[in-house]
């Protein structure tokens, strides 16, 4: 029984690692003063120490605590994205926050904190654990959304999240407990044996439904969006990179693990339920996305409709979709925390703000981020070689071969329309060259205050993601089978 | 004989960009790094045209290697004597750029550089590859160092500009994509049959799928590849990213990037979808002739130099789908060839009116007048790449046009000698508004004082025209020095679509299957 437990403690080592980093972090920041450089370099050494017991857990497939919990594989590739997500921004809030204004310590610990729930999340195989790392994640994520105190819109941001939040969160519980009432249990794979006996149940359904609402809305799907735009513009920069990258990796990741890899609801009404889903995000996303003029609220539609591309993924099913979905959230993370990560660059050091007028003439003040952020841009629109177009031809692909020829075409059709808001939020010189395109904006930034060779500039994620993109590819479609 | 020699020209040009980016402390550095880089490539290409087997239609100098299995995408390269042809004329065209922008090129030299090489690579590689998903690739790849080429270094509406002709691009290629998918999974649908993008197993398969869904992927693939052309009702991103494009961008955009959608109709429309090619033949020749005279009569009303040629670009390229969409030899070897002409007669007007707007910092063709005695050098290549462009007997333009007019006047699948005598029009009107437009610039009494302060060509600018002169002659006296090469691989090209309009290889195919 020991043994047991001890076993199954060091299979679910990250998560539980990553818990204890979070609580280290605070007592650095409670007993130490000036503590920032420790507990960034803390939580740094002890991400990557995390990401180095989740590769060491790998090959141990199978479930822990009873059956609560999945270990290895498919729970250590969505450890290792999680962390390098919390890594990535820890990185590059570390000026940002200070300038700002917030808290130092508290925010690594959050961050720490948000990223454990969702590597709970993602790794319940009891719906009462994947509830309670939703929770974990969202209740930090709303926190995090609200640390900002002093400015109205974070606050604003805040208590939208949390209010829309709570009220998903209710819809997801209700759903567990009406299938508790018709399955006789929380556990996911105990439920998948009995699937076809219990796909003819209209409350087992109703359940299921209620689920889905939950997720949509973590995932950020039409029509379940609204609160989206408002939080990410409202909070902190560097605090939408980690929710559009982080918490909509493990909405995804968690989606995967309950309604494909274990429920396996092909060929069900379920599908047209997504297929929905993913046309209304990408339509709606993409058109809106559009008539944006603040660069987080443009990233926030734009995630929008990203959401709808993977959905796509979901719809289709099969080995070959799951694997595509799980590359194009990682393929996404690294994009979009760069491209947030530039917007709090700039906001940082030129006291700009996030209007896409700011991004103005940012070539000729950083060559160097203007470049990047083309690429991040570039790398969204769905451009070879980048890793946003990897992501989308596997997609594609399975949806062709999957009969879902249409759902791709309206895929293609709304990345056409997403090309201008792209290129719109691009940086490319503008001093002085009145465009058809675009109204002059301001000039913000004096001379003297632009500094080049800031360190944040050398962090950036670069986008080579897809030199190892077969490799994640095949590494995922063995993992998915647990 | 080089091992591996379209590896090397292909990522030559790369290396040599990560190298001028190293060099980047220095303008002169990267300039000379990268001019060294192109024209290496440049020797290495001949290599290309000399040791390429005339005799043999198939593919040569083929690499194969697996790249993406899970997605059975490998790197596959080759060339055929249609894109050896059009490989060399990039190489070619590259240092030739790189030169002509050596002053005029101020600011952010390095990186102009880099993407040129970055861009070179790309072109080389849309041109040589074997596999779909690598041709699309290198397909979008264009877009990024075209993007910031004109975005950075362009005139006064760049930004504009940059984004219609990304945009334009982009609209058809995702629809390419798409179709490029359909194949794959079409061959996944065959007996024994898996997911493939390799082109030289599609070819197999191509002529086997239903009519219907060939029309809809014949649609998809010439979307894109009009585009580029462009032909006549989408070609209105052309004189826009022209005009604002530095000269060297002009250059390659009328050079080689127009080629990449002839070439993709040769190569995919004609070659996977022998059926629906033969069907759709009349409405894209019809296209071709309506771009030639709409191009002349657009040229004829300009003020603009530039823009000029921006549209006289759309008359020529009209020529070549003309000569395309016949599907005889002739009209073929024609095609080719006058992309050839285009991308040499084009690219040096480019290249001209780069030098006269460095001088004068107009374009405006009332601004001119009287060149010809303050500035002859300049005036008499203005002259002879002029008359090329017009199709002048003696130079290159005549042969390829010949050859379209009369590759077409004989098609079976035209089967009407309309199309030639509306396009034969073109051949007048052309000579109506480069004839008028060099008398105005260069005849004439000056209408300006800054005139008569012209400084007449450097060493450097002669010497970047001088090659181009003499292919001008060459292609114009003795073709067959080009045509040879292309000819067989043209012909099986042909055969197949004559098997396939007798109805032979349609049922052959599928009672091997």
């Amino acid at each position: 029984m020991m043994e047991q437990l001890l076993t199954d403690t060091l299979n679910t080592a990250p998560i539980i690692g990553t818990m204890l980093l979070a609580l280290i972090v605070i007592m650095i920041n409670a007993l130490k003063k000036d503590s920032l450089a420790a507990e960034y370099w803390v939580s740094l050494i002890g991400i990557i120490g995390n990401i180095a017991l989740a590769v060491w857990v790998f090959p141990v497939r199978g479930t822990a605590f009873e059956g609560m919990v999945l270990t290895g594989g498919f729970a250590s590739i969505t450890t290792i994205i999680f962390l390098v997500a919390a890594g990535l921004t820890i990185i590059l809030s570390r000026e940002y926050i200070a300038k700002i204004g917030i808290n130092v310590g508290e925010f690594f610990h959050l961050i720490l904190l948000a990223a454990a729930g969702m590597m709970t999340f993602a790794a319940g195989t009891d719906l009462v654990v994947t509830f309670i790392g939703l929770e974990l994640m969202s209740i930090v994520l709303y926190s995090l959304a609200g640390i900002s105190r002093r400015v109205l819109k974070a606050n604003e941001a805040a208590l939208k999240y949390f209010l829309l939040g709570a009220f998903a969160s209710g819809f997801f519980l209700y759903g567990i407990a009406l299938i508790y009432g018709t399955a006789e249990t929380t556990n996911i794979l105990e439920i998948a044996q009995n699937l076809q006996a219990l796909k003819s149940e209209p409350l087992f359904l109703t359940g299921v439904g209620l689920l889905l609402i939950g997720f949509a809305f973590k995932v950020g799907a039409v029509p379940f969006h609204m609160w989206v735009p408002d939080v990410y513009e409202g909070s902190p920069t560097m605090v939408s990179a980690f929710m559009s990258t982080g918490a909509k990796a493990a909405a995804f990741t968690a989606l995967l693990l309950v309604f494909t890899a274990t429920f396996d609801f092909a060929d069900s009404s379920i599908n047209t339920v997504f297929a929905v889903l993913a046309v209304a995000s990408m339509v709606i996303g993409n058109v809106v996305a559009l008539s944006q003029s603040n660069l987080k609220r443009m990233l926030a539609y734009s995630s929008i409709a990203h959401a709808g591309y993977m959905l796509i993924g979901i719809t289709v099913g099969g080995d070959m979709s799951l694997a595509g979905v799980l590359f194009y959230v990682v393929s996404y993370m690294f994009t979009n925390i760069g491209a947030f990560g530039i917007a709090a660059v700039i906001e940082n050091k030129e006291q700009g703000g996030t209007d896409i007028d700011d991004f103005r003439g940012l070539y000729y003040r950083r060559p160097s981020l203007a470049v990047l952020m083309s690429v991040f841009m570039f790398s969204l629109v769905g451009l070879p070689p980048l890793a946003g177009f990897f992501g989308k031809y596997y997609i594609f692909v399975a949806a062709i071969e999957g009969g879902y020829t249409w759902l791709t075409i309206i895929g293609v059709i709304t990345s056409m329309i997403s090309v201008y808001y792209y290129l719109r939020g691009d940086v490319l010189p503008d001093r002085g060259a009145a465009g058809k395109y675009r109204v002059l904006g301001r000039q913000r930034v004096r001379p003297g205050t632009v500094r080049r060779g800031h360190p944040a500039d050398r962090h950036l994620p670069v986008l080579d993601t897809h030199v190892d993109g077969p490799l994640i590819l095949e590494a995922h479609a063995s993992c998915l089978h647990i | 004989m080089i091992p591996h020699v379209l590896n090397v020209v292909l990522f030559l040009p790369l290396i040599g960009v990560a190298a001028v980016l190293l060099a980047r402390r220095s303008n002169e550095a990267a300039r000379w790094t990268g001019l060294g880089f192109s024209l290496l490539t440049f020797l290495l290409s001949l290599e290309l045209f000399f040791s390429y087997d005339t005799a043999n239609p198939a593919m040569q100098f083929v690499e194969k290697g697996s790249w993406i299995p899970a997605l059975n995408v490998s790197y596959h390269v080759g060339l055929d004597g249609i894109s050896m042809l059009l490989v060399v004329l990039t190489t070619f065209l590259t240092p030739i750029v790189l030169i002509s922008s050596w002053n005029s090129i101020a600011k952010q030299v390095p990186a102009y550089i880099a993407l040129m090489l970055l861009l070179e690579t790309a072109m080389i590689g849309v041109f040589s590859s074997l596999d779909t998903f690598l041709f699309y690739v290198f397909w979008e790849l264009i877009l990024i160092p075209m993007y910031f080429i004109i975005g950075i270094w362009g005139g006064k509406e760049r930004i504009y500009a940059t984004v219609k002709f990304f945009i334009y691009t982009m609209v058809g290629s995702l629809l390419m994509l798409i179709a490029i998918i359909w194949l794959g999974y079409y061959a996944s649908t065959l007996p024994g049959g898996v997911f493939t993008t390799d082109i030289t197993q599609l070819f197999d398969i191509a002529p086997t799928i239903p009519l219907d869904a060939q029309g809809w992927l014949f649609a998809a693939f010439a979307l894109s590849f009009l585009i580029k052309v462009p032909a006549f009702p989408l070609h209105t991103w052309l004189p826009d990213a022209h005009v604002q494009a530095p000269t060297g961008g002009s250059v390659i955009l009328a050079g080689v990037l127009l080629k990449m959608g002839t070439y993709g109709l040769i190569r995919f429309n004609l070659q996977l979808f022998p059926q629906s090619s033969i069907e759709f033949a009349s409405i894209l020749s019809a296209l071709g002739v309506v771009g030639i005279i709409y191009g002349a009569l657009v040229s004829m009303v300009q003020k603009d130099v530039k823009k000029l040629v921006a549209y006289s670009s759309v008359s020529h390229m009209g020529f070549i789908l003309l000569g395309i969409f016949g599907v005889t030899v002739e009209g073929l070897q024609g095609g080719l060839i006058q992309m050839i002409n285009h991308g040499l007669s084009t690219g040096a007007l480019f290249l001209i009116v780069g030098m006269i707007y460095d001088r004068r910092h107009t374009r405006m063709i009332e601004d001119f007048g009287g060149l010809a005695r303050q500035i002859p050098v300049f005036s008499t290549f203005f002259m002879i790449v002029t008359l090329s462009s017009i199709g002048l007997p003696g130079l290159n333009g005549f042969v390829g046009e010949f050859m379209i007019l009369l590759g077409s006047f004989n098609s079976t699948v035209l089967g009407s000698p309309w199309y030639v005598i509306f396009a034969a029009t073109g051949v007048v009107f052309a000579a109506v508004y480069m004839l008028w437009m060099f008398q105005r610039v260069v005849f004439g009494v000056s209408r300006s004082e800054e005139n008569n302060k012209l400084v007449d060509l450097s060493s450097r600018e002669i010497g970047l025209l001088l090659p181009i002169m003499l292919f001008i002659v060459w292609i114009g006296v003795y073709p067959s020095t080009f045509l040879e090469k292309s000819e067989p691989t043209m012909q099986r090209v042909v055969e197949k679509l004559e098997q396939v309009q007798r109805g032979e290889l349609l049922s052959t195919t599928v009672s091997d299957k």
